[in-house]
């Protein structure tokens, strides 16, 4: 098994001269899991981005390695899986399509395989809308779809921003069927601040303590 | 991780199927030359128009077409909320690429269409057709490779629409100098020979641009 490594250290981000969080450190390695928690507009979807490679910190560093050896910044998306309310996929493509899409560019030519595409979508109940374009699915469904989106390459380090976001009581669970599986194998990020979510991860960080 | 080029392959025929679905730009752009090529055949009317005057007109309708059309390949992007998985999935060269090769198809689809009108709805006549084609085929390039990068820019600012243009005039400016004056030389009967120097020009000026986009497109497409 590959033992990941994430660490922030003293990790810094302002908007306009307003400090969303400040000197915020953490570390943790494969099988680890970490809830972030504060309230509305405290910064845990800032953090998450940041942890992501999608925005910068202000200041601060985050490395991650691979049994020791740093991962550069430039290939961090490489094992990164993220889902969150304000990342969509492509509404004019299928959920396969999308899928696929997203898949190969990921992967080398020789490792595609058409049959993984179609075991996640499986996974996540949508198989049988593959061919339905994604602006006819619900908001459910699209969130299964992102949640397909985020495990398809099977990531080292998975982050969820509010992972139930619009999901039914089976979405639910296959949020907590996937943070287990993820825990198994790599590290969880969840941003949060549903209770029960907070009891799937050994780690909490609050983002107010960081102010 | 797939190759540079594979992928931005992917995603050049992610963003043409996407068109074809939707057909925002397509049609956009269609009725905007069909308009602006409409306006000048009756604002020409009977006159007899000098033809070094019709390509000053053929470039507007050209600048105006691409300066509206190319600018949403990033634009829609930010606007559905779809950047963050592609930032996710691939490195930004391929991104940019993909985007390139969408512009250009496009581009040189709509400019063959804008020709074809402007010769059949005016009395543009071109006398040096293979040197006039090949200054706007390098034009073209330079201005999708300048657009691109623009409409890069531009996607991550709130007033996207009205900073376009005002953005990309002085970018464009050299290439739509020396490409207009290419292209009236050329439709004046002036050989594809003693067009070189202008040529060299354009073939310059795409590949700094080019390679610009390729090196500064990471630093714009991350935050």
């Amino acid at each position: 098994m590959k033992n990941v490594e994430i660490t922030c250290d003293s990790l810094s981000r302002t908007f306009s001269g307003r400090t969303v969080f400040k000197n915020l450190s953490f570390k943790l390695s494969s099988s680890q899991s970490l809830s972030v928690t504060g309230k509305n507009g405290s910064g845990k979807s800032t953090l998450v981005k940041i942890i992501a490679n999608l925005i910068h910190a202000s200041s601060g560093k985050i490395s991650i390695s691979e049994n020791g050896i740093k991962i550069p910044q430039a290939e961090r998306f490489e094992k990164i899986g993220f889902v969150s309310p304000y990342m969509n996929l492509y509404d004019e493509l299928t959920g396969f399509e999308n899928l696929d899409f997203f898949y190969k560019l990921k992967l080398d030519r020789e490792e595609y395989s058409e049959e993984e595409v179609r075991s996640v979508l499986q996974k996540v109940n949508l198989y049988e809308k593959r061919n339905e374009l994604l602006k006819n699915y619900s908001s459910g469904m699209r969130q299964r779809l992102k949640l397909a989106f985020a495990v398809l390459n099977k990531p080292e380090v998975l982050i969820m921003d509010e992972p139930r976001t619009n999901l039914d009581k089976s979405g639910i669970e296959l949020v907590y069927q996937i943070s287990k599986e993820q825990i198994e194998t790599g590290i969880l990020i969840i941003a949060t601040n549903d209770e029960e979510d907070k009891t799937l991860c050994s780690e909490t960080l609050n983002i107010e303590d960081y102010k | 991780m797939a190759g540079l080029l594979q992928t931005s392959v992917l995603i050049f025929k992610k963003d043409f199927r996407s068109e074809l679905r939707t057909r925002y730009v397509i049609n956009s752009l269609i009725m905007f030359v069909l308009v602006t090529i409409s306006i000048i055949r009756f604002a020409i009317g009977d006159e007899k128009i000098d033809n070094e005057i019709l390509t000053g007109l053929l470039w507007i309708v050209i600048f105006f077409s691409a300066v509206s059309g190319l600018s949403r390949t990033f634009i829609k992007e930010e606007e559905k909320e779809t950047s963050y998985a592609l930032k996710l999935s691939v490195v930004p060269e391929s991104i940019i690429l993909g985007k390139l090769f969408f512009n250009l198809i496009m581009t040189l689809s709509l400019n063959i269409l804008i020709l074809i009108l402007f010769i059949a709805m005016t009395d543009y006549e071109i006398k040096n057709f293979s040197g006039f084609l090949i200054a706007m085929l390098i034009g073209n390039l330079g201005l999708v490779s300048a657009s691109t990068i623009i409409a890069a820019i531009i996607s991550k600012a709130n007033s996207k629409g009205t900073l376009y243009p005002v953005l990309s005039f002085p970018i464009l400016l050299p290439l739509l100098i020396t490409v207009i004056n290419a292209t009236k030389l050329a439709a004046a009967g002036v050989s594809t020979e003693k067009l070189s120097g202008e040529i060299i020009i354009l073939v310059s000026y795409t590949v700094v641009v080019t390679t610009a986009s390729l090196m500064l497109f990471r630093y714009i497409w991350e935050d």
